[in-house]
C-alpha cells in the first residue's frame, strides 16, 4: 500500500513563543480532499506552509508520501503544489512570463504547451500579455492557481482557494478539483466557505487554537452539522 | 544550474522593464562621485591618488542600493516563497540571484568607473586590463557577502538600516584588497598588485562558497 501523502503526527510550530500550531495530527491520503475550516487565527494558514514545506515545525512529525520532511529532497517539492494568500508572481512580468518562469523551475516538459493550457483553464489568455501588477484580485488569484497547477503535483494546498473568485472561476475550479481527487490527487484546501468547499471535500475538519478539533468523514456534511459542530468547537470553547 | 539561469533571465528581464534599479544605483552613483571630488577639493596632479577609494566607495554604496532591490523584488507576492516552494537547491536560488546581481554592478561599474576617470583625472583606458580584472574580484566578492545578507535584511522590519550594519565590517578586507590592487595597478600593472588580487580572490572564493552553503538557512524560516 502506497504511503499517505501527508502523515503529520503532533505537529507544533511557535511564532515569538506563541503557539500557533499545538499538536496536529492529521492523515491525508491519495485521492482525499479535506476542507479545514476555522475562524481567523486558528492556525490554518501555519498548517499549509508547514505542509508546503516553507516552514519547519518546531516539534512532531510530518512525512510526504513516506518521505520523512526535515529529510526531505528538493525534489520532493515536485509532487506539491501550494497556493498562499499572496500570488508568489512577479508584478512586473506578464501572466504568461510568470507561468513559463515557474515552468522552468519545476522543469515542466513541453512547458509552452502547458502554460497556454493554463492561461486558458484560468480564463487569462487575453491577459496573459499584460503586466501582473495590473490584474484585479480575481485575475491575480487564478494566475495563482495556475501556477500550483503547472506541474501536476500529486498534492496540493490551496489557502482560500476561492477568495475573489466570480462565480464562473468558483465553478471552474470546483471541477478541476473534482477531476484532481478523482485522478488519485489529494487536496488540503483551506476556507470560511463551507459551501463552496463541500462539493470537493471528502472530509472536514475544525482547526481550533492550534489543534483539529473536529472532524467529519464521508463526503459532504450537511450544513446544520457543520454550523452545530462549529458552534460547538469555536464559539462555546471561544 | 537550470534554476540559477532562470532566475538570472527573470531578474534581468525585470530590471530590463523597470529599470528602477539601475536608474537609482546611476543617480546614486554620479552624486557620491560628485560630493567626494568636491569634498576632497584635491589639485588636478593630485586627484588620481584619492582615484582608488572613491571608485570602491562608491561601488559599496551604490551596490548596496542594488543588492537590495534585488531582494525586493521577492518580497512583493511574497515571490521568495515561490522560489523556495520549487523543486530546486536552495544554492541554485543563491546562484541565481548572485549572477542576476553580478550584472547588474558591472553595469554599474561600467558608468561609474568612466566618470572617476573624468572627475579624477586618470587614464583609466591604458590600464582597462588589470583594472578589468579587480573591478570583476571586487565585484564578485562583494555580491556574494551581500546577497546572502539581503536575503536576511529583506525579512526584518528595518532592512535599510540592516544591510549596511550587516555588510560594511564584513566587506573590510575586500574593501582594503580592492583598493590596494587598484592603487598598484594605476601605479604600475598588474604585476604589482598581486597581494590585492589574493585578497579579493580568496575574498569570493570563501564568501561565494559560504553564501551557497548558508543560503538555505538564512530564507527558511
Amino acid at each position: 500500500m502506497d504511503a499517505p501523502a501527508i502523515r503529520a503526527e503532533g505537529l507544533v510550530r511557535t511564532f515569538a513563543g506563541t503557539p500557533v500550531l499545538s499538536g496536529v495530527d492529521l492523515v491525508v491520503d491519495a485521492g482525499e480532499a479535506v476542507a479545514l475550516l476555522g475562524p481567523n487565527g486558528a492556525g490554518k494558514t501555519t498548517l499549509l506552509r508547514v505542509l508546503a514545506l516553507l516552514l519547519r515545525p518546531n516539534a512532531g512529525r510530518l512525512a510526504l508520501f513516506g518521505v520523512d520532511a526535515a529529510a526531505a529532497p528538493p525534489a520532493l517539492r515536485h509532487r506539491i503544489g501550494y497556493v498562499g494568500h499572496e500570488s508568489f508572481c512577479y508584478p512586473d512580468l506578464t501572466g504568461r512570463e510568470n507561468l513559463a518562469f515557474y515552468a522552468d523551475l519545476f522543469g515542466v516538459p513541453d512547458a509552452r504547451t502547458r502554460v497556454e493550457e493554463l492561461l486558458a483553464w484560468a480564463g487569462l489568455e487575453a491577459a496573459a500579455r499584460r503586466p501582473v501588477r495590473v490584474y484585479s484580485r480575481g485575475m491575480g488569484q487564478r494566475l495563482a492557481l495556475a501556477r500550483a497547477l503547472l506541474h501536476d503535483p500529486d498534492l496540493l494546498l490551496l489557502d482560500e482557494p476561492f477568495s475573489g473568485l466570480d462565480a464562473e472561476a468558483v465553478a471552474a475550479l470546483q471541477a478541476r478539483l473534482a477531476e484532481l481527487r478523482a485522478a488519485g490527487h489529494a487536496l488540503v484546501l483551506t476556507t470560511h466557505d463551507v459551501e463552496r468547499a463541500a462539493p470537493v471535500a471528502t472530509r472536514l475538519a475544525i482547526l481550533h487554537r492550534g489543534r483539529i478539533a473536529w472532524a467529519h468523514d464521508g463526503g459532504a456534511a450537511d450544513p446544520v452539522v457543520i454550523a452545530a459542530a462549529y458552534a460547538a468547537v469555536v464559539v462555546r470553547r471561544g | 544550474m537550470r534554476a540559477a539561469l532562470a532566475i538570472l533571465r527573470k531578474d534581468l528581464r525585470i530590471e530590463w522593464r523597470t529599470r528602477e534599479g539601475l536608474a537609482s544605483v546611476f543617480v546614486l552613483g554620479v552624486l557620491l562621485l560628485v560630493v567626494l571630488a568636491i569634498a576632497h577639493d584635491a589639485p588636478v596632479d593630485e586627484a588620481p591618488a584619492l582615484a582608488p577609494g572613491v571608485l570602491w566607495a562608491t561601488f559599496l554604496f551604490t551596490g548596496m542600493l542594488g543588492v537590495q532591490r534585488g531582494f525586493l523584488l521577492e518580497r512583493e507576492n511574497d515571490c521568495l516563497a515561490g522560489l523556495l516552494s520549487a523543486p530546486v537547491d536552495p544554492g541554485a536560488v543563491y546562484a541565481g540571484k548572485l549572477a542576476a546581481n553580478v550584472v547588474l554592478l558591472a553595469v554599474t561599474q561600467a558608468v561609474v568607473v568612466p566618470l572617476v576617470g573624468l572627475f579624477l583625472h586618470v587614464d583609466l583606458w591604458a590600464v582597462a586590463p588589470g583594472l578589468g580584472l579587480v573591478l570583476l574580484l571586487g565585484n564578485l566578492g562583494f555580491a556574494a557577502l551581500a546577497t546572502l545578507f539581503a536575503a536576511i535584511a529583506v525579512r526584518t522590519r528595518a532592512r535599510e538600516v540592516m544591510l549596511p550594519l550587516l555588510l560594511l565590517p564584513l566587506l573590510v578586507p575586500l574593501l582594503i584588497g580592492a583598493v590596494s590592487a587598484t592603487r598598484a595597478i594605476l601605479a604600475g600593472g598588474v604585476g604589482a598588485a598581486r597581494d590585492g588580487l589574493s585578497v579579493l580572490a580568496a575574498f569570493d572564493l570563501a564568501f561565494v562558497v559560504a553564501g551557497w552553503l548558508l543560503f538555505a538557512y538564512v530564507v527558511r524560516d
